[in-house]
């Protein structure tokens, strides 16, 4: 199985990896995937004043799961939750150059990075917090 | 990386190298004695079937059976869709169309299986309990009046794990139903005896044995019981019409020498093997956390390690693993991203399935090896579960059962 050099990088050198405070009304969290499909990713947010200054993951699963998910979280970190909002699952496998049966690792970046912001929505008491389910 | 470029091979179960022994018996049927074993009328066809009767009778004296008892074929994919088809045809007009099996079987028998079913043939599949093994009652109850055949692997492929072969050969035996053994993973590394453990037909193949790829075997009974099957491929009789096409010659030359070395050596070299997959083991559960050994350890062929390192995802393991070749229980690189059906069968949690590794130690594995491996797999594991949330959970006294996944 060749991996693109890009997910080799994230790979070995995974960025954000860690653990923000799931109590701080500042941060939101999103897990989404399970241990039976062979993933399970954290994506965590810190947002300050609707900006997205600080970003962690932690993911279960693999090689291209873990590059997605550390992908994610380099991308979101100066976003505004609106512009996290609309990452799409295609620009990750794009810039992994992930193969077909890897798409659904990109899904479930996306899918985190959603959950977390609903997450941080929810806390903020923010309207338009329920979202949509891609599963 | 050791002293070479290549990864270290940790494989044995899928491949091995060809013995240069092996290689140096073989190679003067390619190009100097290269006759066709059926041609009756010359030297060249005479030296050929002389070579592969020698090669017949070694492979006999190592399953204590007679030469005469001995098909080759193609290998053991091939030797499992004869014996499990060629005795359903033939005993098909008896009215005998139900097969016992197990669900841990290889795809070669499952498959074969499943073939037979669509042509009107009942199978039972047998459950395994968490240790991976049948018991010889569990084989017993299944029976039937109706019941063909029995075919229950040797040694598993993925595990490493024996059924209680004696045993369940004895039950069937006593049933007057025929017993096939898929022997390709023990033959060469523990004691196969079709006599005293009442094996009527075993599947063999080279190339696990340090032969060429391409050979295998299938063993027949000829007396108490004469085992009859109808052949699968037809053209030339070959084989005493068992088996048609044009013999296999260095192949089968390689496969007997390769049957003669590791018999010779059988005693000291599972001993060596056995010695080493312990150290390996040993290293393993008692450097790493949460790493459990999947299987009976009691009842285990010597060279095979399958071992599961919790919270950690077992692609994602192998892509540290890459100056190692191991295999890994986890088929995450298919599309339907199943985890090994054989250790989902033992009843083994999820992330456990997911994260299981296949370690077969073989002929020219070193002790040096295996320290590297350990302290590999150990730095590895480390990293992986300091970014696992699975782990983070465990360490947070979260029991993962409680959680309620979103599965995709």
């Amino acid at each position: 199985m060749a991996y693109s050099n890009k997910v080799i990088d994230h790979y070995e050198h995974p960025r954000n990896v860690g653990s923000l405070d799931k109590g701080d009304a500042s941060v939101g969290t999103g897990i989404v995937g399970a241990p039976a499909c062979g993933d399970v990713m954290k994506l965590q947010i810190k947002v300050e004043n609707g900006v997205i200054t600080d970003a962690k993951f932690k993911t279960y699963g693999c090689g291209s799961a873990i590059a997605s998910s550390s992908l994610v979280t380099e991308w979101v970190k100066g976003m505004s939750v609106d512009q996290a909002m609309q990452i799409k699952n295609s620009q990750i496998a794009e810039e992994l150059s992930l193969p077909p049966v890897k798409i659904h690792c990109s899904v479930l970046a996306e899918d985190a990075i959603k959950a977390a912001i609903r997450d941080f929505q929810q806390k903020q008491g923010a309207p338009g917090s329920e979202g949509e389910s891609k599963h | 990386m050791t002293d070479t470029k290549r990864p270290i091979y940790l494989d044995y179960a899928a491949t091995c190298p060809v013995d240069t022994r092996v290689l140096e018996a073989m190679l003067p049927y390619f190009t100097d004695r290269y006759g066709n074993a059926a041609s009756r009328t010359h030297v060249f066809g005479w030296q050929a079937e002389e070579a592969v009767e020698a090669a017949r009778r070694e492979i006999a004296t190592s399953l204590n059976a007679d030469p005469k008892e001995i098909t080759f074929t193609s290998g053991a994919t091939e030797s499992n869709n004869l014996a499990i088809k060629g005795v359903v045809e033939y005993l098909a007009e008896a009215g005998k169309k139900h097969i016992v099996t197990a669900v841990t079987e290889h795809k070669a028998v499952l498959d074969t299986c499943k073939h037979l079913e669509r042509h009107g043939c009942e199978v039972t599949y047998l459950p395994v309990a968490v240790d991976g093994r049948v018991t010889p009652e569990q084989v017993a109850a299944a029976l039937r009046p109706d019941t063909a055949i029995v075919s229950l692997m040797f040694a598993n492929n993925e595990t490493g794990v024996l059924h209680p072969i004696t045993e369940i050969g004895a039950a069937c035996r006593a049933a007057g139903v025929l017993f096939h053994t898929d022997a390709v993973q023990a033959f060469g590394k523990i004691p196969v005896d079709v006599e005293a453990m009442n094996i009527d037909l075993a599947s063999l193949s080279a190339h696990k044995l340090y032969g060429p790829k391409g050979v295998g075997a299938l063993y027949i009974r000829r007396r108490k019981p004469r085992v009859r099957i109808a052949p699968q491929i037809h053209g030339g009789g070959h084989e005493r019409g068992t088996r048609s096409g044009t013999l296999n010659v260095p192949g089968i030359v390689g496969f007997g020498y390769a049957a003669k070395v590791a018999r010779e050596e059988l005693a000291s070299e599972s001993a060596r093997v056995f010695e080493l997959r312990e150290h390996l083991r040993r290293r393993l559960v008692t450097e790493i956390p949460h790493a459990i050994v999947n299987g009976s350890l009691e009842h285990r062929l010597p060279g095979t390690l399958n071992i599961s390192f919790a919270y950690v995802e077992g692609e994602s393991l192998l892509m540290g693993l890459k100056d190692i070749a191991v295999s890994s229980g986890s088929a995450c690189t298919s599309a339907s991203l199943e985890p090994s059906y054989v250790l989902r069968a033992m009843g083994l949690d999820d992330e456990l399935a997911h994260s299981s590794l296949r370690i077969t130690i073989g002929r020219f594995t070193t002790r040096e090896e295996l320290d590297f491996v350990a302290d590999l797999i150990g730095r590895e594991v480390a990293r992986l579960r300091d970014m696992s949330p699975l782990w983070e959970m465990v360490q947070e006294g979260i029991d993962l059962r409680t959680i309620e996944w979103t599965p995709h």
